[in-house]
């Protein structure tokens, strides 16, 4: 019988199972970031256990509220950055090297197929898309981690979506994956790992593939996983040469993680996305799902391009190839923050910043800020917000506030509008 | 061990989220304690007065998927401070019962006719309960009426529970 990409990782990485259903793994990474990490670092000092298993196996960043906005999150800086400091944690990016955690530990080539990755921070399912197992994680969990470089995980069933067909012009991965949702529903995939497969996944690039598997815990899944192949190879070659003869004996490998071909799943899933619409979100959950066409109209008062599922470079190539030589509806607040220094450094030399400032919106430094509601670009009562970013809740931008989910380019035409708009409208 | 038995809390919804647990903006708080006042000061839920409804309760009876959205431990941490210990559901996201469990409290799934009967109960008038984790069961109590609920629980969540978290037993084993 064979075996998926997640039981391979398992197998390869089992410490321990103490009561049958439970595996005990070997962490390859653990993920740390200022919000979830200063209660774990005061805790373990206060049990006089501060200590890190592997210093070069952490890798931390400040990037919740940056730069910070009170005393608080100045602390929480503050006992990140001592932690690291006193621990010789030298991947640790601080203000003027900081960005978005799942979009700055991917470019600086953390991930590696078949890895095992924590972080306390849901998102963490993003680096599935390296053929990774890479999952959210709370603050115990990621102490343990740090203390001992272990995780217990059960062993998860595995959904395989596979996602066929040839995507229109004006649709993208974030309209892939909210169709996901939509079809799966926000419970779908619980305690679940989600295997995307397909000619499509096949084509996307890695930033694309990155926004599929970002979501993936939008359907309770525990990891969105995208097997390795050339692609992956190639986004990670400037990381592995050293280690390997070429890129073809990398991806060799590599595909010691990749799902047999008789491996057994839970459950399997055919969407074939030909005919498939931009889509956005209605209502508070992110299933809650329909074509852009039906939204037409809605009015909206700030548009957030950034966040760890669409602030990355394409994103941003996306959203200024709508908005160059435009300007964004005066009633509109346009906000966009590039995921990453990296990002923002391409973003300028490639003009796109110019045209996102010509068109009126107005550019941040990398920071998951708004996204979850905590600095720049919080919603007031009332408000309504067109994101590109992965979450719809009841006030999750600021208490009162309603967020429509959607892909960058939609975003972009949604600002020129400002109503919600399909972004095929507006470019050639 | 902590103790299991109190009032019940019903929330009647599903996908109850953890923003609405406890919202972002309190997670610059390092405090566990500092989460008391807030737990659950965003859900919108009708019939659920936030000022009154919290009062003394221990236990949540709830309907699917509680816990969803984000990781944040701040959630437990937020039901832990305000003295409830236990979450019965029809089911959980993954992470916030294994925050639940890894803070040595308990997040319960009973089959549906089971969450309904004790929804009856609850609109009937203010009900309790408590768990014995040796026989795990559930001892309900509402108005004049007495009933038990069996449950199934794992024997690592079990161990959780009774050595006080996950950490503790990392701690000791690995």
């Amino acid at each position: 019988m064979g075996k998926t990409i997640a039981q391979k990782i398992f197998e390869a990485h089992l410490v321990d199972e103490p009561f049958g259903d439970v595996c005990v793994l070997k962490l390859d990474r653990v993920f740390c970031h200022e919000i979830t990490t200063p209660t774990a670092i005061q805790d373990l000092v206060a049990r006089g256990k501060d200590r890190v298993f592997d210093p070069d196996k952490i890798k931390a960043v400040i990037d919740h509220v940056t730069p910070a906005k009170d005393s608080k999150t100045a602390l929480q800086g503050k006992i990140l950055r001592q932690w690291a400091k006193r621990h010789g944690i030298k991947d640790f990016f601080d203000i003027g090297n900081n960005g978005v955690c799942h979009a700055i530990f991917p470019e600086k080539g953390f991930v590696r197929p078949g890895f095992t990755i924590i972080m306390g921070d849901s998102h963490t399912c993003t680096h599935g898309a390296f053929g990774a197992f890479a999952a959210g994680v709370g603050t115990t969990d990621l102490e343990v981690g740090i203390l001992k470089g272990v995780a217990s995980f059960k062993l998860p069933e595995t959904f395989k979506i596979e996602i066929k067909g040839t995507l229109q012009a004006g649709v993208y991965a974030k309209d892939i994956i909210l169709e996901v949702i939509r079809q799966i529903s926000v419970d779908g995939a619980t305690n679940m790992v989600i295997e995307f497969v397909g000619n499509v996944v096949a084509e996307m690039t890695m930033d694309q593939r990155m926004t599929l598997s970002n979501m993936a815990v939008e359907a309770g899944a525990t990891s969105g996983i995208c097997l390795p192949d050339m692609t992956t190879v190639t986004y990670l070659w400037p990381f592995i040469q050293q280690e390997y003869e070429s890129p073809e004996a990398a991806l060799a490998d590599y595909t010691r993680f990749s799902s047999d071909a008789d491996a057994v799943y839970a459950k399997t899933k055919t969407i074939d996305v030909s005919q498939l619409e931009p889509l956005t979100t209605f209502g508070y959950k992110p299933d809650n799902v329909r074509p852009v066409s039906q939204m037409a109209g809605t009015h909206v008062d700030q548009v957030y391009i950034g966040s760890c599922t669409n602030g990355r470079i394409e994103d941003l190539r996306v959203a200024a190839q709508v908005l160059k030589g435009k300007k964004i509806k005066a009633t509109v607040r346009g906000i966009v923050s590039p995921a990453t220094p990296k990002i923002f450094s391409m973003a300028l030399e490639e003009g796109l910043i110019k045209i996102f400032m010509d068109a009126g919106f107005c550019v941040t430094n990398p920071t998951c800020g708004a996204c979850l509601g905590m600095s720049n670009g919080v919603l007031a009562d009332g408000e309504v917000a067109a994101a590109t970013t992965n979450r719809n809740f009841n006030g999750r931008m600021g208490r009162g506030g309603m967020v429509h989910l959607m892909s960058p380019a939609t975003a972009a035409a949604t600002a020129v509008q400002g109503e919600i708009t399909n972004s095929y409208l507006f470019v050639n | 061990m902590k103790k299991f038995k109190g009032k019940i809390l019903c929330l009647d919804r599903s996908d109850i989220n953890t923003d609405e647990i406890i919202p972002a903006k309190y997670l610059t708080e390092i405090e566990k304690r500092a989460m008391g006042p807030h737990l659950l000061e965003d859900l919108t839920l009708e019939g659920f007065d936030v000022q009154k409804d919290l009062k003394d309760i221990a236990a949540i009876v709830t309907r699917e998927n509680f816990g969803c959205g984000s990781s944040r431990e701040h959630a437990p941490w937020a039901l832990e401070v305000n003295g409830v210990f236990v979450v019965i559901a029809q089911s959980f996201a993954r992470i916030f019962r294994q925050n639940m469990f890894n803070c040595g409290m308990l997040a319960i799934a009973l089959p549906k006719e089971q969450i309904e009967h004790l929804f009856e109960c609850c609109k009937i008038g203010d009900s309790f309960l408590s768990v014995d984790l040796e026989t795990a069961t559930i001892q309900v109590t509402s108005q004049d009426k007495h009933f038990t609920l069996p449950f199934t629980i794992s024997e690592f969540d079990k161990t959780l529970v009774e050595t006080g978290g996950w950490l503790e037993y990392a701690d000791a084993n690995y």
